[in-house]
């Protein structure tokens, strides 16, 4: 009790392999605070979190919980020492009730038998102690929706008696009024004296609830600051560290004849989106996650079931029933998730980065499929060692150029890009933008689905906005404003 | 520094041969426990015996590569036994005819079960194990329960002596056949990509649907042909052949190295895991290890040629 802080993580430092993670970062959270953690993509804040969750160890530096150092570092350590993290991807079993996910490790107090009974009770006594009492202690986890699957991770952590909760982007996955409502939640259990450390990218709502914000920046620690002493503005500058325009090289805009036509498109997921691409162009397709962006393209490209309207491509209606037929016509796509989606992570680099233009079945020559791969990826700048590694061994930033060249390798005429630099760093970032230019400039049409609002501002020609399964806008380049698609995506 | 890039090939080495070096190990080993077993006439044996299993751990092999599993192997050789004795024996087809009809029978088992698997959602365990019960039953049914004589002239000439072990010959072509094709073909590289993560192969625009039905497909023809080898070299067509042979089949590709979960595995070293199993039964006979304890015997030799190839295969290795 020595000590203000709850949280002490100083010097940290991390290496995955060659690759620098962190390097001497620290965090200091205050008993009872609200502490943000921000910075772009591969700033290094989930390694941070999961070094304080124990999930990985650090090299180097000091973790003082409580004013306790912390020796062990692994979940079940740092979790008896008060520390819980909610991570994106619940932790939950889907077929077990809400009951058992939340006291999943004391089920029993004593007895070698589950008082069911009692097990209820203690479940809704800690569900109506953050006010939702209503979700029902019997309900299968499964069947609830993605913001009441939270409340119950969150009662699951409470019930672990933690002292501090750490949040990893909770409210990607929510709607506006799952965020409010969860905003609001995560002020009481301030209130209540749990310590809140909250990692986001929607600056709004940092402002909206964090007393303290940390800043990291390509594994560096840049600086801690105090909310309500700070400007938006600032603290981009801070994150960013470098003028927008360097990010985003520029790209001489010319605009062929229109190529891609989508008439009131309908499927499980979206209603009556149209919208049209000429080329050369670069359209982006902004939203939150869950907007219908993804699932618009899936549609195209084949991947899901298209209900009714019509996708009109070179001036010809198209039927397009699954990705082999999208990609016959000249199509390409980049999925959201490069490692469930994209890549065949325990694969070498030339089988990933062939993956797509390797058409027949028949005789494939090893030696001209090398030279192949070497030239096309020496043509992005990816590095590697060799093309037989296995791909899982590069870096976020040159796994996603591999992701990227396997379109290249065919003659694509349109490519879809979904969030083509998540998980990237700033540096990768610039070439990839760099080569979806020059394909523009080829006069190949781009869709580029971001949820980084620089991305589409820096980036596009025109931008749709989603919102829950439909267009809610459409801006062109000099609309192209944080402001604006805020305003369109939020629906306000 | 030279010394120290040579101790780090060697080391590669290992890891990258670890199931032929066990099968080395087991030679070196079983030469030395008996007389009998460097003689022709054992070796001789030991190949004819194996072919059949050998076939029937490559067909799996692929059903495993493209991430699934198939049990029926052992009872489609039943039906590759019994079927083959019967259109020779009784219809009186010519036996190479009746070889072909035979593995296409076969190849139709595996498609029902190829079928189930990835047009109705239905798992490769279960559709398999379905297979697995009919086409033992089939087998049962059309010999009425009694094994079938095969007229000799016939299949007999399989293993004869005087045309050079057909069985052997065709066996090490299948062999090459199906290294290659992993290897060398889009085919192949389209099954090991597919168990490695079928989403992205789909949304690279290949219909992963087929390719999976073919490998069940696959993994019954080879298995029908390795039935026809058995009633080749008993002379009969019987019900009960291929019984447990699944269960060794997937041994010989675990302790090859390969992944079952899928896009990791290799046919030749499913070959040395098929001949470790057959050499640890063969040199417990030599030694006159009675029939049960051999089993004992070889469960704690798989586990033990799996705990090695585990500790020698930390790094992963494509195609």
């Amino acid at each position: 009790m020595s000590s203000n802080y709850i949280i002490e993580m100083n010097h940290i430092s991390k290496h995955f392999g060659g690759v620098k993670a962190l390097k001497d970062v620290q965090l200091n959270v205050a008993r009872g605070e609200i502490h943000a953690l921000i910075g772009e993509n591969g700033a290094g804040k989930s390694t941070l979190m999961k070094i304080l969750a124990g999930a990985y160890t650090k090299d180097e530096g000091t973790i003082l919980i409580d004013g306790k150092e912390a020796t062990v570092s692994t979940p079940k350590a740092m979790i008896d020492m008060g520390v819980s993290v909610i991570y994106q991807e619940f932790m939950l079993a889907p077929d077990l009730t809400v009951a058992e996910n939340i006291f999943i490790d004391k089920l029993s107090h004593s007895s070698l038998f589950i008082n069911w009974k009692d097990l209820k009770k203690r479940a809704k006594n800690q569900l109506e102690k953050i006010g939702f009492g209503h979700i029902d202690p019997n309900t299968k986890v499964g069947t609830l929706s993605v913001a009441y699957q939270q409340i119950v991770e969150i009662c699951k952590c409470l019930a672990k008696d933690s002292k501090v909760l750490v949040f990893d982007e909770p409210t990607a996955v929510l709607t506006h009024s799952e965020t409010e409502k969860l905003l609001k939640l995560i002020k009481k259990l301030k209130d209540d004296g749990v310590t809140i450390v909250y990692i986001s990218h929607r600056l709004e709502e940092l402002f909206k609830i964090s007393d303290k914000i940390t800043v990291l920046k390509d594994g560096d620690y840049v600086s801690t600051v105090k909310t309500n002493e700070i400007s938006k503005e600032q603290l981009v500058t801070m994150m960013v560290g470098r003028e927008i325009e360097q990010l985003f090289p520029d790209r001489k805009a010319v605009f062929g004849e229109e190529m891609l036509q989508v008439n009131n498109l309908h499927t499980k997921d979206v209603e009556n989106v149209s919208f049209h691409l000429r080329k050369g162009e670069v359209l982006g397709f902004s939203g939150l996650v869950g907007s219908g962006r993804t699932e618009t393209m899936r549609a195209i490209f084949g991947v899901d079931r298209k209900q009714s309207g019509d996708v009109i491509y070179c001036g010809e209606k198209v039927s397009i029933k699954n990705p082999k037929a999208a990609i016959k016509l000249g199509f390409g796509f980049l999925p959201e998730d490069r490692k469930k989606q994209g890549l065949l992570l325990e694969q070498s680099i030339r089988i990933n980065t062939t993956l797509v233009s390797l058409k027949k079945n028949g005789y494939i020559n090893h030696a001209n499929e090398k030279t192949f791969v070497q030239s096309l990826l020496a043509q992005i700048a990816t590095k590697y060692g060799s093309t037989e590694d296995n791909v899982n061994s590069l870096s976020g930033g040159n796994q996603q150029k591999v992701a990227l060249a396997k379109w290249l390798a065919i003659d694509c005429k349109l490519v879809i890009l979904d969030e083509p630099t998540r998980g990237v760093d700033v540096g990768a970032k610039t070439e990839i933008y760099k080569i979806i230019n020059r394909l523009a400039e080829n006069g190949i049409g781009v869709i580029i689905i971001s949820s980084e609002m620089s991305e589409i501002i820096g980036m596009c020609d025109r931008a749709i906005v989603m919102r829950e399964g439909v267009v809610t806008g459409e801006l062109s380049k000099n609309e192209l404003t944080e402001n604006n698609l805020i305003k369109l995506a939020m629906g306000v | 520094m030279l010394a120290a890039s040579k101790k780090f090939n060697l080391k590669e080495f290992v890891i990258n041969n670890n199931t032929f070096i066990i099968l080395v190990l087991l030679v070196i080993v079983s030469s030395i426990l008996s007389d009998n077993f460097l003689t022709t006439m054992n070796l001789r044996n030991i190949a004819l015996q194996q072919a059949g299993p050998i076939l029937v751990a490559i067909g799996l092999l692929y059903v495993i590569l493209a991430g699934g599993i198939d049990l029926s192997v052992g009872s489609v050789m039943a039906v590759g036994a019994t079927l083959s004795a019967i259109l020779i024996t009784d219809i009186g087809l010519h036996f190479t005819t009746a070889i072909g009809l035979t593995v296409v029978v076969g190849m139709l088992f595996g498609l029902f079960t190829g079928v189930l698997v990835a047009y109705t959602g239905i798992q490769g365990f279960v559709a398999s194990l379905a297979t697995m019960t009919i086409a033992r039953g089939v087998a049962f049914v059309i010999t009425d329960g009694r094994p079938v004589k095969v007229e000799s002239g016939t299949l007999d000439l399989l293993v004869s002596k005087d045309l050079f072990f057909p069985i052997i010959i065709i066996t090490v072509a299948l062999i090459i056949l199906f290294a290659s094709i992993q290897k060398y073909t889009g085919y192949g590289r389209k099954v090991v990509a597919i168990g490695s993560n079928e989403t992205a192969v789909q949304l690279a625009g290949v219909r992963t649907k087929q390719y999976i039905m073919s490998t069940y497909a696959l993994s019954a023809s080879l298995a029908a042909l390795a039935g026809v080898f058995i009633a080749a070299r008993s002379s009969t067509g019987s019900a009960t052949v291929g019984t447990g042979q699944e269960l060794d089949a997937i041994a010989a590709v675990v302790i090859g190295g390969a992944s079952l979960m899928g896009g990791r595995g290799f046919v030749l070293n499913t070959v040395a895991g098929a001949l470790i199993l057959g050499l640890i039964g063969n040199i417990m006979n030599l030694m006159a290890v009675p029939s049960y304890p051999q089993d004992i015997i070889k469960g704690v030799i798989i586990i033990a040629a799996v705990l090695l190839q585990i500790a020698t295969s930390k790094k992963e290795r494509t195609i």
